[in-house]
């Protein structure tokens, strides 16, 4: 019963991180959406070791943090190049390549 | 006052003694040599000044990764003597699979290495830490293939993929690449996302993130409420789906493989894809066996429509790389087959299909990279004309190589397939045979397009000719897969066998 507000709440976080990134055009805005539909994860993993009392989502979650801040340090890194490069970091200006 | 209602649950796990797992470091021997490598070639080349050319660095990644290939051997001896077995407390795998992944990724990493060579230095780009990147995510995808819990799988996943976004946009001065790196890096992070919310919720409806422990689990109670799992099986097949390019997650694969340096190309259509497909078999087919009839459905979908989708989209391009990066999809639809199989043989032929395909790859974009000319830019279908006369043993080779995998007989790629499609019709999938085959003759069409325009059209008198340069190196790791393509298409009795006994187990503990 009270499992399903966490869940809920982790499943409404997905669905906003997924139209940011579906939706957004600009590079910064999609990072930030993963960034909550990995933090919709962490909820669920921890909700989940919660009620299991298993360790193992908690260990889980921790991973996930240390993951998402290389990825996100390896993103922001590209996102400033095309910066440099075209001084504009809007998604629909980057088409070079069709398609 | 939320929280203020949550039921006391039974008592917190009790801290009892701290204990280490038991680690036999033995049984990841291949993953340490690859990852204390890349450290070692790191740390050698920052230090000695007169090593920091890219030549040393491109013939110590190969002598890396060869070495990683041949520590197998007295593994795979005693695989054989003691039987699979896991370690670090039943987290890692060791088994027939495990091993069988790591040593194709290995001679696809050295001879990616040698295609790259001489690219990197006449690019004027990359340098030692091109090859450490790729060392270090071939061995994020020896950890995938021998995962044996969703945590390392995850954690492969990652160093495998974060390591490939770099190297996609390693090219700074070329802006196709940066493009390149930026969607496949968002792409990526969006698939990886949805891959772990899967993963959360299978943990959720089975308690545990042990492979072995969920296979038990699953075998052993019938869930009165499984929309939990079926929601992460859902979830897991949308992120391995985007890593192993099949449609309708594919729409990133023909923009990257064009915009990417072409040896990255041929790293990543071998590491990247295997390593998926290990994780895809070791995940639906060994783990979650019992639910097949739940999954083999959706892998079914994906096999069809990434089998016609890719080869007919294939047919109307007119830029190499781009043809081969929706041939690329199509083979993915022809693995899938033989996973969709979930059976032995099924497993058996996607394994021989996975290695076939490597070798295949990394050839034909050895040449692609060489026939790319300067800037590495000359790859549309007009660029290619002629060729067959400016440098015939190349357009050979490529020849050969297309023809396989086109699946033309006496190459591997004809026994690769054959495999496929007798294991689909053992399981009962005919009908995804005759698709399969279908596929085949239209991706035939596609090859032989290639071939016409090297042999069989003159390049334009007017244009000036592109300039190529045939470095021996490259030269030296495209003979080698001509002939590990002719001699497997002759004898493919070694490899057949080799993938016979790689079947996938999972151990729980010890």
């Amino acid at each position: 019963m009270v499992l399903n507000q966490f869940l809920l709440l982790a499943a409404a976080l997905f669905c906003i991180g997924v139209y940011g990134v579906l939706a957004r055009r600009n590079g910064v805005m999609v990072l930030m959406s993963v960034e909550l539909i990995l933090n919709a994860v962490n909820i669920n993993l921890v909700a989940f070791a919660a009620f299991t009392n298993s360790i193992a989502g908690e260990v889980f979650a921790l991973f996930v943090i240390a993951i998402a801040a290389a990825e996100v340090g390896v993103g922001l890194a590209i996102v400033l190049l095309i910066y440099r490069n075209r001084k504009s970091i809007d998604l629909t200006e980057v088409d070079l390549l069709k398609g | 006052m939320m929280f203020a209602q949550v039921p006391p649950t039974t008592d917190p796990p009790v801290p009892t003694e701290f204990s280490t797992p038991d680690v036999d470091a033995w049984l990841i021997l291949p993953l340490l040599v690859l990852i204390g490598g890349a450290v070692l070639l790191l740390m050698v080349a920052s230090l000695v000044k007169s090593l920091q050319d890219g030549r040393f660095a491109a013939y110590a990644t190969t002598a890396i990764a060869a070495s990683a290939a041949i520590c197998v051997i007295p593994l795979w001896a005693r695989l054989n003597a003691d039987g699979a077995s896991s370690t670090f407390n039943g987290a890692v795998g060791f088994d027939g699979f495990s091993l069988f992944i790591t040593v194709m990724i290995c001679i696809s990493v050295a001879l990616t290495a040698l295609v790259a060579a001489q690219y990197l230095i006449d690019e004027g780009f990359g340098g030692v830490e091109f090859y450490v990147l790729m060392l270090l995510s071939a061995a994020g995808g020896v950890v995938m293939a021998s995962a044996n819990d969703l945590i390392v799988l995850f954690l492969g996943l990652e160093v495998l993929s974060i390591a490939v976004y770099v190297l996609v946009a390693s090219q700074l001065r070329r802006f196709a690449s940066t493009e390149a790196g930026l969607k496949y890096f968002l792409l990526g992070a969006f698939s990886s996302a949805f891959l772990l919310y899967g993963i959360a919720l299978v943990y959720g409806a089975t308690g545990s993130t042990n492979m072995s422990t969920i296979k038990d689990f699953l075998a052993g109670n019938l869930l009165t409420n499984n929309a939990l799992l079926l929601a992460g099986f859902a979830l897991m097949l949308v992120g391995l789906g985007f890593k192993v390019a099949a449609v309708p997650f594919h729409a990133w694969t023909p923009d990257v493989y064009e915009g990417a340096p072409s040896p990255v190309v041929g790293f990543m259509a071998s590491v990247v894809k295997a390593a998926g497909f290990a994780a895809l078999i070791r995940v639906f087919v060994v783990t979650f066996s019992t639910y097949a009839s739940d999954w083999q459905p959706a892998i079914y979908a994906l096999a069809v429509l990434s089998l016609l989708g890719g080869s007919i989209a294939a047919v109307v391009q007119t830029n190499v790389k781009r043809m081969l990066a929706y041939s690329s999809i199509s083979h993915a639809g022809f693995i899938l087959v033989g996973v969709q199989a979930a059976t032995d043989d099924g497993v058996r032929a996607a394994l021989f299909y996975v290695a076939a395909y490597s070798v295949m790859i990394v050839g034909t974009f050895g040449v692609v990279t060489v026939f790319g000319g300067e800037g590495d830019h000359a790859h549309s279908l007009d660029d290619y004309r002629g060729l067959g006369r400016r440098r015939p043993a190349l357009a050979f080779a490529l020849t050969i190589l297309l023809l396989s995998q086109a699946g033309v007989p006496f190459t591997v790629g004809f026994f690769a397939k054959l495999e496929i499609i007798t294991a689909a019709v053992g399981a009962g999938s005919q009908w995804l045979g005759v698709i399969a085959m279908l596929a085949a003759v239209i991706a035939a069409y596609l090859y032989l397009r290639i071939v016409v325009s090297l042999f069989m059209q003159d390049a334009d008198e007017e244009a000036e000719p592109v300039r190529l340069r045939t470095p021996d190196t490259a030269v030296a790791a495209i003979a080698i897969a001509v002939a590990a393509v002719m001699f497997f298409g002759i004898v493919p009795g070694p490899l057949d066998d080799v993938a016979r006994d790689a079947v996938p187990v999972l151990v729980t503990r010890g």
